[in-house]
């Protein structure tokens, strides 16, 4: 059958996310073609800064305004799910999320100009740059599904705010649940 | 605006109330020792304009706070001698007293000119008398010389009042969010913000002379380790490689940064020549290593580092070599920090779930927890070693504590404008 044997295929890639090295990983963080230009004007340490310029980082839907098409806000697609979660001090692609993954992945090997910045996120319990370790971890696991999966290097950039930036604010496992997280943000 | 600090003592009915011009900063003593030395700090005489600071409330307030005694609160005073000639010691001995202190404060046109005396209150000796003049603005300072020196008198050891904390507040603003990295006395007053960025900040460590901060900034939405000088603010980026940019320390003679970075994979420890911008790398293999921290004669890194399963810390020579396990009790300890002395490290210290701050002793490796939180992070030790202050988690906000290296004591430096976090305690 048909989705048995993409359930097979989505396994797999879930093996080898959380199994491989990750010694391959530098092409793709150095030429990963930031866009550094509105990043550099970040008026930075200028007390009459307002607060605009970032909006309120990076949200479940981040730069999804430009040239996206409407898969991605049909909550049947899983295109729509641009934020996948994870178990307490584990990097690996849970089960139900190798769909969403997978969906993200074929779009981007689909559409080689386009890139996303994957943001890798921890909860705020232990020590904030062990954290910051984490979230990236979590980051590099859906990256090495995506190029797995036939996307470019050059398509995706990877950073970790580790606990700094917290989906949902307060403390209990609901809360933290929420910011065990990786966000897809279509640039 | 007004600022009230709370002073609630364990066994000693006593609140200490006064008021000082810091904003929305709250500090509150959560848990006060049995063993506390009294002391009545009587409110000095005041002749002249002598501003809006109250000398004995901040002594009073440093005193209390170290742990190591409990002030009298000044309505059970009896009388409030000024002079050494007026004080009837009985009156202080039925009281419960040991010491007290008596001064005076002139006025004296922008100066202000302070002497005070520190009696024994059983057998009416002298123990010190001590002038000194100052400016206009720095009678705070002047109060925490005076705790610093009542202090060593007092306990042999030498006090850390008059010294300043590194901490990242963040807040609501405009739909987002602005960190600030600040800069302000040791008991959270006169702070000055030195960066900010509707990005993260995080990680501020001191120079080894206080002349400079390095930190982590996001602004470029990347993580970038910037050194930034107090005196000029001039900022300075030293490291902007791919990936992780993470956990800066100074050398203890100041030259090199050890820092975390994954350019080359996993996250690893390397250590960064600020002069020459030469990278050393110190750990490899798949395992997140990261929180370097130096030992006092700069010849050992601690790291935090998953690579047995959970987080530990080990040890490595920061000439590179072997990395050995220093930690084995609970299942997570991470972020460790040499006391100056290099006789202590405090660190974070998981078990059952709890997150709570530890201090190994390093001759023995006996661990002892010594926060109460469950979500207690960053732990900095004071310059003195008799105090760690940490972030820990109120509510559902972050707010800063201060434990006693014993565990007798422990405060709470609250900024209800928003959360506080990440701070470092300078040299």
């Amino acid at each position: 059958m048909k989705l048995n044997k993409t359930h097979l295929v989505l396994a797999m890639m879930a093996v080898l996310a959380t199994g491989c090295s990750s010694t391959d990983e530098e092409g793709s963080l150095a030429d990963g073609g930031q866009s550094g230009a509105d990043a550099s004007t970040s008026g930075y340490n200028d007390g009459s800064m307002a607060g605009s310029q970032f909006g309120s980082g990076n949200g479940y839907n981040s730069g999804s305004g430009s040239n996206l098409g409407p898969e991605f806000s049909d909550p049947n697609n899983p295109l729509s799910k641009q934020v996948i979660y994870f178990e307490l001090d584990s990097s690996q692609v849970k089960q139900e999320y190798v769909p969403v993954v997978a969906a993200h992945a074929q779009y981007l090997a689909s559409h080689p100009n386009q890139h996303v910045i994957l943001s890798g996120h921890a909860d705020e319990r232990g020590s904030s740059e062990y954290n910051i370790a984490l979230g990236e971890q979590r980051a590099k696991s859906v990256e090495r599904m995506m190029r797995s999966q036939g996307v470019t290097g050059g398509q995706l950039e990877i950073v970790s705010y580790g606990e700094e930036k917290p989906a949902v604010s307060g403390s209990g496992e609901s809360a933290w649940q929420m910011n065990r997280r990786v966000e897809v943000g279509y640039q | 605006m007004s600022l009230v600090i709370k002073t609630f003592f364990l066994g000693l009915l006593a609140a200490l109330l006064s008021v000082a011009q810091a904003e929305g900063l709250t500090i509150e003593i959560t848990k006060g020792s049995q063993t506390a030395v009294p002391i009545a700090i009587v409110p000095f005489a005041q002749q002249g304009s002598v501003g809006n600071v109250k000398l004995t409330d901040v002594i009073s307030s440093d005193l209390a706070g170290s742990g190591f005694f409990k002030t009298l609160p000044e309505e059970d005073m009896l009388t409030q001698p000024s002079e050494p000639e007026k004080i009837n010691f009985r009156d202080w001995q039925v009281l419960g007293q040991d010491y007290m202190v008596i001064g005076q404060v002139l006025g004296n046109g922008g100066s202000f000119n302070i002497q005070f005396h520190l009696f024994n209150v059983h057998n009416g000796q002298l123990l010190m008398g001590y002038k000194l003049t100052v400016g206009g603005n720095e009678l705070r300072r002047a109060a925490h010389h005076i705790s610093d020196l009542i202090y060593e008198k007092l306990t042999g050891r030498k006090g850390a009042f008059n010294t300043r904390i590194a901490y990242v507040t963040s807040a609501a603003r405009g739909g987002g969010k602005q960190y600030m990295l600040q800069v302000a006395d040791a008991d959270g007053y006169n702070p000055r913000t030195i960066a900010e960025s509707p990005e993260p900040i995080m990680a501020p460590a001191w120079s080894p002379d206080g002349a400079k901060i390095a930190y982590v900034s996001f602004h470029t939405k990347r993580s970038e380790i910037f050194v930034q000088t107090l005196a000029t603010g001039q900022r300075q980026s030293v490291s902007s490689y791919p990936g992780i940019n993470g956990a800066p320390a100074f050398s203890p003679d100041g030259s090199r940064l050890a820092i975390t970075l994954s350019k080359d994979g996993s996250p690893d420890i390397y250590v960064l020549n600020l002069s020459n911008r030469n990278l050393t790398r110190l750990t490899s293999g798949l395992s997140i290593d990261t929180e370097p921290s130096w030992s006092a004669d700069g010849g050992t890194i601690v790291f935090t580092s998953d690579q047995g399963g959970k987080p530990q810390l080990y040890t490595i020579p920061s000439s590179g070599g072997r990395a050995t396990r220093l930690t084995f009790q609970g299942d997570y300890n991470a972020r460790g920090r040499f006391s100056a002395d290099g006789r202590s490290l405090a660190m974070v210290n998981g078990n059952g779930g709890r997150y709570r701050i530890a201090v190994m002793d390093m001759a023995s490796r006996t661990v002892n927890v010594l926060s109460e939180g469950n979500l207690d992070e960053s732990p900095s030790f004071a310059p003195n070693g008799s105090m760690i202050l940490f972030a820990a988690n109120k509510g559902g906000r972050s707010v800063l504590s201060v434990v006693s290296t014993d565990g007798a004591m422990q405060q709470k430096l609250d900024f209800q404008s928003g959360g506080v976090r990440e701070p470092a305690w300078a040299p």
